[in-house]
């Protein structure tokens, strides 16, 4: 488990990492190294350059503004995790992060880098299609914004061209006292999600749900939103008969099966943990209004 | 001191070392000029080998050597690794050589080595060796090899059966003829692996001088490898060395003789240079040893009252495509099954099947807790039907403790038949029971229901024949400069020897366990050594060192009392010095009595006594000594995700005399991680080419600190009669009552459901499949 030969590269700035990519060939990004270095050691990948963004400060940063919130792709996830003014502002990211690996993968993983890889069942992944995020791409001489649903290409593949990389990460900001929860279900704390959904949720005065969201993880090959779903619970009064429909509309998903999970096993637990968290959801947006 | 050693929770000697980062493995051992391997494995279950182009190879800069099964040394071109426990019942011995000759039969096995000036050199030329494979049909599961047609694992066999052998009891038909109850069960277990922190590692050196071998070996027993070495290479007793220095962790695998140690030393003999190899994970999943798969079909008949009348089956069991260990592990499962009840009739037959996978072997608790789950789940299906409360039916079937020694009627694997020495089981089911509030649990159940939550509760009893044989031996010496050393083949690998030997010992000599060296697992210290398996060495070392230090503390009377003029009698040890009772001035230090037993050079010895002030014991048990446990937990089950929870986890046992009870709850808590990861995580998946698909702890799920429950310890002593320090064995306890107790515990928490559990490991997934529409729970 070593890996094999690669030369190796160490960019200060965006520019000058903008730079190596134009030049060089075969080429892989070092973030927070939690996928790529077991990745490397096993030798599952071999690529001839290693570019190592821990270097490039200027990739490190949160910034809130009125309609969203911002993040540089090398923020890692442990300063996520830890940001009073997330969790004011958008608590389930903490919340979410809880299940990310462990604190000692989370001190170096990056949000860019868990975008990047698009493990199906990463939990920044789901947050990311919960929050119709948008991800800019930059490259020598210029860059370019993609939504979340075309970053996102296939199992473990984006967009993102081979001279281009993640510079910054931008969520749809929700209004304060919404309601949100995450609900994920691995074999043990910090393992790969089998499945995982989260939800947003805005009560409107009269109790019935104004807007809602609710992303799968770990289900398909690429963590989707319950779109037709949501749209027909906006107007809803939350409630068992809310929940449950949901939850079926979630089991009805096309899921992924391997050596260890069934797909049905997977959609069960969508419906499972869909009626979770819509309710858990709505029960703490209707706490946090009345606070 | 005046202190007793023996009993006290004395912290552990080897803790300072290893939590200072002083621990000193294998891979920590650097010899100057040394040289790095990695092996070229294959990818296939089963393929003939074509051909091997070695030069892509060794034209890479600091390649040193590519050797294949032509490369190697005469004597290992001619002889396959040798197999150190045949049995008759063993049809079919299967043994490799040291690289595939021409025929690989399990993914991961070594078809050439290539030695290099770094091991990430080794590893990027021996992906360039380029190995022409034929594949050939490959089976994976142990049914399917012994189906009509299935392909054979080594070509040309007729079959893949690699052993056969009923296990007997009484007149099984009889019992079962006129039983008023006969249920049936077909149970499914696999277990995985030892997953030991350190992975396995040997270092050869050649001395071309002295034409003589010394390897380090990350090992449970120098001894044996070094036996095997003899047997491979033209050497004698003097010319072959083996060192296993610290070792993190065995459990069982670590004590096998593997092909890539004579591969090393091969290596080291052609280039002259000391070569290291480091097993990594990916190796460690692969071609480390495994337990796997076992097939039960079985069924108990009972009378009326629940008394066993019968039990009778057949096992099948997943072997691998080389028999190592012989017949041993199965063995151990069937003979294990009646555990603590009086079972009159018995039959099972045990069918071990090569496949194409990396042999099976002990992992810690040896086939045992397979057994306790067979036989407590036949236990629980009794109760069951009979509408009896679990523990009452073990009660009413526990051989009880008047009935010492007790004769089973069968075998065990050391070859004498299973007695039972001493223990009291009714009343360890009763200690674990009254600990964990069984009293009580129902009213708890059945208040948990109404709140939609379900709780179950679970009993594992297990006897466990410990302190196997033959020997291990001891040296205890005194040094001229009064120092105390004990020497012995007993080869820790976390078990704590270093500390518990040094504690027999030092009752004998008046001093704390500072002050005696224990010195472990080096074939040049002691001539004889066995190796630390099967929680034997407390009972064979500790016996050994203990008849040793009372022979060395004799003398060490004898030669004082000669240089002080009074009775040995009337001498005692204290702080290194032997002094005349009640007059402590009155005193030869350890040193001048040590240098006056070694004489002086042209002098006559005085007294007529031996030389020196040293003996060694080799004790030797007339049979093992069988300590028992009961398990009993507490679950939680969330039936909408079949995520399991403990809530509670009490474990009684009774292993004899304890020498240190730190140690053993160590060995406890550690034992019941294994057993709960046997129960809930741990599972070792292959597809049907015989490809393993779990090559990572992503995929191979061991318990994490988290998921381990705190275990509440019950400690009984019942001496053992075999052995002068009434000791039983402690390192597998915690592990073999463990997964029943929990599986049973599932099964009761989802009792108003009906779900019956046959089958270890079982996979949140797999009891939402059991508990069916009910999984739907608040969605329904």
């Amino acid at each position: 488990m070593k890996p094999s030969p690669f030369t190796y590269h160490d960019p200060q700035s965006v520019a000058e990492t903008a730079a190596i990519l134009s030049e060089v060939e075969d080429c892989r990004l070092l973030a927070g190294g939690q996928s790529l270095m077991p990745m490397m050691n096993f030798r599952f990948v071999q690529p001839s350059n290693l570019v190592d963004l821990n270097g490039v400060r200027e990739l490190a940063f949160v910034r809130e503004d009125a309609g969203r919130i911002a993040f540089g792709a090398m923020t890692r996830q442990r300063t996520l995790e830890r940001s009073a003014g997330l969790r004011e502002s958008c608590p389930i990211i903490p919340l979410a992060l809880s299940h990310v690996g462990h604190r000692q993968t989370r001190a170096r993983g990056t949000i860019g880098g868990s975008l990047c890889h698009f493990d199906p069942s990463a939990e920044l992944c789901n947050l990311a299609a919960l929050h119709e995020a948008e991800l800019v791409l930059a490259r020598r001489g210029g860059e370019r914004a993609l939504p979340f649903a075309e970053f996102g290409v296939g199992y473990l593949t984006t967009a993102v061209e081979p001279d281009e990389f993640l510079r910054e990460v931008r969520f749809r900001r929700w209004p304060q006292g919404h309601g949100y929860a995450f609900e994920e279900f691995a074999m043990r704390h910090g393992d790969f999600a089998i499945c995982a959904i989260s939800c947003l949720v805005t009560l409107a005065p009269s109790g019935a749900v104004d807007d809602i969201a609710i992303a799968v993880s770990g289900v398909g090959a690429v963590p989707f939103r319950l779109g037709e779903a949501e749209a027909s619970a906006r107007g809803e009064r939350p409630g068992h008969d809310l929940y449950r429909a949901l939850a079926t509309a979630a089991s009805k998903v096309e899921a992924m099966s391997d050596s260890y999970v069934s797909a049905g096993y997977r959609q069960h637990l969508a419906r499972i943990l869909t009626y979770r968290a819509v309710k858990s959801a709505v029960e703490n947006a209707g706490m946090r209004a009345a606070a | 001191m005046g202190v007793r050693m023996f009993g006290a929770s004395v912290k552990r000697k080897e803790d300072p070392a290893f939590l200072s980062g002083k621990g000193r493995y294998v891979d920590d051992i650097v010899l100057p000029n040394m040289a790095y391997a990695a092996f070229v494995r294959s990818p296939f279950g089963h393929a003939r080998i074509n051909g091997i182009d070695k030069s892509a190879a060794l034209a890479v800069p600091g390649v040193l050597a590519v050797l294949a099964y032509d490369d190697l040394p005469e004597t290992l071109k001619e002889r396959p690794l040798p197999l150190f426990v045949q049995v008759a019942a063993l049809s079919q011995p299967k043994m490799p050589y040291t690289l595939a000759v021409d025929e690989v039969r399990y993914v991961g096995e070594p078809v050439a080595v290539v030695v290099a000036e770094s091991r990430y050199i080794a590893e990027d030329a021996a992906a360039l060796v380029d190995v022409d494979y034929e594949p050939l049909p490959a089976v994976a599961d142990c049914l399917a090899a012994l189906a009509p047609g299935a392909p054979p694992v080594h070509a040309g066999s007729d079959n893949n059966v690699a052993a056969r052998m009923p296990s007997k009891i009484g007149d099984v038909e009889a019992a079962f003829a006129g039983a008023p109850h006969i249920f049936k069960e077909r149970i499914f277990q696999h277990r995985g692996g030892a997953f030991f922190m350190e992975c396995r590692g040997a270092i050869g050196s050649y001395d071309p001088v002295l034409n003589s071998l010394l390897m380090y070996i990350s090992s449970q027993g120098a001894h044996r490898i070094k036996r095997g070495l003899l047997d491979l290479f033209d050497l004698g007793d003097h010319q072959i060395r083996v060192v296993t220095p610290d070792v993190g962790g065995g459990f069982g695998p670590k004590g096998s003789l593997y092909v890539e140690y004579p591969a090393v030393a091969a290596c080291s003999m052609l280039l002259g240079r000391p070569v290291k190899w480091i097993e990594d994970r990916r190796e460690n999943f692969v071609a480390t040893h495994q337990e796997r798969d076992q097939y039960w079909d079985v069924e108990i008949a009972v009378d009326g009252n629940a008394k066993i009348l019968g039990v009778r089956g057949t096992m099948t069991h997943d072997n691998g495509a080389y028999t190592p260990w012989g017949i041993v592990l199965p063995w151990i499962s069937v003979a294990t099954v009646p555990g603590p009840y009086v079972v009159p009739a018995f039959h099972i037959d045990m069918i071990s099947v090569l496949t194409n996978k990396v042999p099976a072997t002990p992992v810690r608790g040896a086939g045992r807790p397979q057994a306790v789950v067979v036989m407590e789940r036949l236990m629980d299906r009794v109760a069951l039907e009979l509408g009896l409360d679990p523990a009452e039916v073990r009660r009413r079937n526990f051989i009880q403790p008047e009935q010492m020694p007790y004769k089973v009627g069968l075998i065990f694997r050391d070859g004498r038949p299973v007695t039972y020495d001493s223990g009291d089981y009714p009343a360890c089911q009763a200690a674990a029971l009254d600990a964990i509030g069984y009293e009580g649990f129902r009213a708890r159940q059945e208040k948990a229901r109404q709140e939609g939550r379900y709780i179950g509760i679970g009993i594992g009893n297990a006897v466990e024949g410990t302190g196997l044989g033959p020997y291990e031996g001891a040296t205890v010496r005194v040094a001229t400069n009064g120092r105390l050393v004990v020497y012995t083949g007993a080869t820790p690998q976390g078990q704590s020897h270093k500390t518990t030997l040094a504690q027999i010992a030092a009752d004998h000599f008046g001093v704390g366990i500072d002050d005696i060296s224990v010195e472990t697992s080096d074939t040049a210290t002691i001539s004889l050594g066995v190796g630390s398996f099967a929680a034997r060495t407390a009972v064979n070392a500790g016996s050994s060192v203990h008849l040793a230090a009372t022979k060395v503390a004799e003398k060490i009377k004898l030669v004082a009392a000669d240089m002080l003029e009074v009775s040995p009698d009337d001498l005692e040890l204290k702080d290194g010095f032997v002094h005349v009772k009640g007059v402590e001035e009155v005193r030869k230090s350890f040193r001048e009595v040590a240098v006056k037993a070694i004489g002086m050079p042209g002098f006559s010895m005085a007294g007529g006594l031996e030389p020196g002030l040293e003996h060694t014991a080799y004790f030797t048990p007339d049979q093992s000594t069988y300590a028992n446990g009961t398990t009993v937990t507490e679950v939680e089950v969330d039936i909408e995700t079949g995520r399991v929870k403990i809530l509670r986890l009490v474990l009684a046992h009774d292993c004899g005399r304890v020498i240190n009870p730190l140690v053993v709850d160590g060995q406890i808590v550690g034992g019941v991680a294994h057993g709960v990861g046997n129960a809930l995580y741990e599972r070792l998946v292959y597809d049907d080419e015989g490809q393993p698909l779990s090559t990572n702890f992503g995929e191979y799920l061991l318990p994490l600190a988290a998921d381990v429950p705190r275990v509440e310890i019950v400690h009984q002593e019942t001496p053992s009669p075999l052995n002068p320090l009434g000791i039983k064995g402690a390192g597998e306890g915690g592990t073999i009552p463990t997964t029943a107790s929990v599986i049973g515990a599932i099964e009761d928490a989802l009792s108003p459901f009906g779900v019956r559990i046959a089958e270890a490991p079982i996979s949140p997934q797999r009891i939402v499949e059991l508990l069916g529409e009910a999984a739907l729970g608040r969605t329904r």
